[in-house]
């Protein structure tokens, strides 16, 4: 059942006649988009393509093998937001590693952890911190709460990553063409759009924070259409519900107090700098990296992979030679299949022919 | 006062156990049967029958809207009604875990005999066990049932035909988000509970008003969406539902959109997915509202000729997709 609304700005994104290729780059956009069916409702000539926005799935394989040596470490307890838990590392996973003994425990907030920690003083505990500049302002209040609580046997795996940084590699990369992107509207409600003039002043690209429902993505696709229409390259809000032009200051400032900007390792675009987020000197107590000192060796992907591709955007999921056949939700062979935000699995879940 | 908890000694079969069963079971589900404490439950069955067998291991054992002993009985009566059959009678098999507070034991054989009394099941064999402390987790149950079949021919996917009218008994996902809530302690404020209810009563206004059900599942692990992709390959026929269609409270989609979850995938322990012909459906649907545990039923979808063997999605914006079975686990030991 089609309502009016949407059947009107579908027409008029047909009207425009615009001939485009628009990325995402965050993991609930893509799953939106697949779970309703949007792409196939848009015009021939508008094509969606998903880029590094799925936070487990931007994780590094030796960051992956990190977590799990950890939880393989005696008197280790891994707190984990849930999609990690099945993402193949090298050898292992988390979840292989905690059914033959090791700990993992599945948390759905960082402030799980201090609970966690406390429950268990014997042994240590590490929350695996991912995710984008979403998750970060909560991370860093947990581990500000910890260092009030004096709690010691708490620390956290920082793999957080900017995205910014990302798209700003990913268009010097020029592997895909692209005419523009939804920006991410979690992300923007706590950075605020500001940081994405770049695509603007630097590429010349326009952008629209989206929200998440399909009526969301499809205004904002519209909007997207506009200007390219126009010729204009503007970075506007769609989804201003939530999001303002400077973002959240309380958010910015925890994250501002705990951590500082460093290099990040991601997987399909390599090292970038200034594209994660490391402990300040103030907090390093509390880095698991200087608490275990673990060496990981020969990190390795699985051969013929493509979820480096996939997160370029330069593969589609479907393109893939393991999609829906060596690699499956069941059995995963690389973090885009696995994780609920990945390209690889929204496609497998939703976008296969009908 | 201090507790009384489940000792190894109530597993022993010596004293304990007997007490366990003489003052804690028996005065509960005292039917003959299973008052003559047998080894086996002698019992007269006039007709075909159904017979159906279930576990669960549910964290934690008690949550918003019921129970493990609620579930049980409901999970057992819920398979019987999908297939058209009066449940007669249950057995249930109790793992207990050292420890275990035996106030909660009885709690959940009270939830238990209300839950039996309703539907008018006998439990008429059962067994305990005790495992040591950290072997378990409280208490799982195991219960197989015995059902009259009442419907001839019996509901079967193989009598789906194009153009049936695809059915839900009422808004899904409830008892997946409020297990959930009672485990991780969070959506405190959504005030939601499990829908996890036995269905025979409503399954048997249905009957009894003369309608021939062709096919029902129960939406359980894997939700509305595995069901439908289930009950799509089984037949050979495309099962289509309109996602504007199926109820889900604003309470659940609130949660789902938390936590990345997709509502038709939550598990439901007190919904009928039910398949009947376009002529009935709007028969149907009157029946099924006019009993409380239908109330908010609703037509979601039909049966099309093609693609074959396929379970489709028309979404809110118009879109389609296919909605394929679940694959891995939302969220474990729900029921």
């Amino acid at each position: 059942m089609l309502s009016l609304e949407t059947n009107k700005v579908l027409e008029s994104i047909a009207k425009m006649d615009v001939s485009a290729h628009f990325m995402e780059v965050c993991g609930t956009h893509t799953v939106s988009i697949a779970r309703s069916g949007l792409k196939k409702l848009l015009p021939e000539s508008i094509k969606l393509i998903s880029g590094p926005g799925c936070p487990v799935c931007v994780t590094s394989q030796s960051d992956i093998d990190y977590a799990i040596a950890l939880a393989r470490q005696p008197g280790v307890i891994v707190a984990t937001f849930g999609d990690m838990v099945r993402v193949p590392g090298t050898e292992t996973s988390l979840l292989e590693t905690k059914a033959s003994g090791g700990k993992v425990e599945v948390v759905y907030s960082p402030l799980d952890s201090l609970n966690l920690a406390e429950a268990h003083p014997r042994e240590q505990v590490v929350f695996l911190a991912v995710g984008f500049e979403t998750t970060a302002p909560l991370i860093a209040r947990t581990v500000q709460l910890a260092k009030a609580k004096g709690i010691s046997n708490l620390s956290f795996l920082i793999m957080h990553k900017l995205i910014p940084p990302a798209m700003r590699q990913l268009l010097q990369m020029k592997e895909v063409k692209l005419d523009g992107f939804l920006l991410p509207g979690h992300v923007c409600a706590v950075i605020g759009s500001r940081p994405f003039l770049f695509l603007k002043e630097e590429f010349g690209l326009p952008g629209v924070v989206a929200g998440f429902e399909a009526e969301d993505i499809l205004l904002a696709l519209f909007m997207l259409a506009q200007q390219k229409k126009e010729g204009r390259a503007e970075i506007e809000i769609q989804y201003r519900r939530v999001v303002r032009q400077e973002g959240n200051p309380n958010a910015l400032k925890a994250m501002e107090e705990v951590f500082e900007v460093g290099e990040a390792e991601w997987r399909g675009l390599g090292i970038i700098p200034h594209s994660g987020l490391v402990l300040r000197q103030s907090f390093s107590d509390f880095d698991a990296r200087n608490r275990f000192s673990l060496e990981i060796k020969d990190s390795r992907e699985y051969p013929l992979c493509g979820c480096g591709e996939v997160l370029r955007g330069v593969l589609a999921p479907q393109e893939c030679p393991l999609f829906g056949t060596v690699c499956t939700p069941d059995s995963p062979v690389g973090p885009c299949m696995v994780s609920s935000e990945g390209s690889c699995a929204a496609a497998f879940h939703y976008e296969r022919e009908t | 006062m201090k507790k009384e908890i489940i000792t190894l000694a109530h597993g022993s079969g010596g004293k304990p156990t007997q007490d366990l069963i003489e003052n804690h079971i028996l005065p509960r589900f005292g039917n003959p049967a299973l008052k003559q404490l047998l080894d086996s439950a002698l019992l007269e069955c006039p007709g075909r029958i159904a017979f159906t067998s279930d576990a669960f291991t549910v964290r934690p054992i008690f949550f918003p809207g019921g129970d493990i002993g609620k579930l049980a009985v409901s999970g057992s009566v819920n398979d019987l009604a999908a297939l058209a059959a009066e449940p007669l009678f249950l057995s249930a098999s109790f793992i207990l875990e050292e420890g275990l507070e035996i106030g909660e034991l009885d709690e959940v054989l009270e939830s238990m005999s209300k839950t039996c009394a309703e539907t008018g099941i006998a439990l008429v064999t059962g067994d305990t066990k005790v495992v040591e402390k950290g072997a378990g987790d409280k208490l799982y149950i195991a219960s197989s049932a015995i059902g009259i079949r009442r419907q001839n021919p019996d509901p079967h996917p193989s009598l789906i035909s194009p153009g049936d009218a695809i059915l839900i008994t009422g808004p899904v996902g409830d008892h997946e988000i409020a297990v959930l809530q009672a485990r991780e302690h969070f959506f405190r404020e959504l005030e939601l509970e499990s829908d996890c209810a036995p269905l025979w009563p409503l399954i048997k206004s249905l009957l009894a008003a003369g309608l021939k059900v062709k096919a029902m599942r129960d939406p359980t692990r894997g939700g509305l969406a595995t069901v439908l992709a289930e009950l799509a390959r089984a037949s050979r026929l495309c099962l289509q539902i309109e996602e504007s269609r199926v109820p889900v409270k604003s309470s659940v989609l609130a949660a789902c959109e938390m936590l990345g979850l997709d509502p038709l995938y939550l598990a439901c322990e007190g919904r009928m997915v039910i398949i009947v012909s376009e002529e009935s459906a709007q028969e149907a649907l009157t029946i099924l509202r006019a009993h409380p545990l239908g109330a908010q039923a609703a037509i979601i979808g039909e049966v099309l000729e093609k693609p074959e063997g396929r379970a489709l999605l028309s979404t809110r914006i118009g879109g389609r997709r296919i909605l394929a079975p679940l694959s891995g686990e939302q969220l474990p030991r729900i029921c």
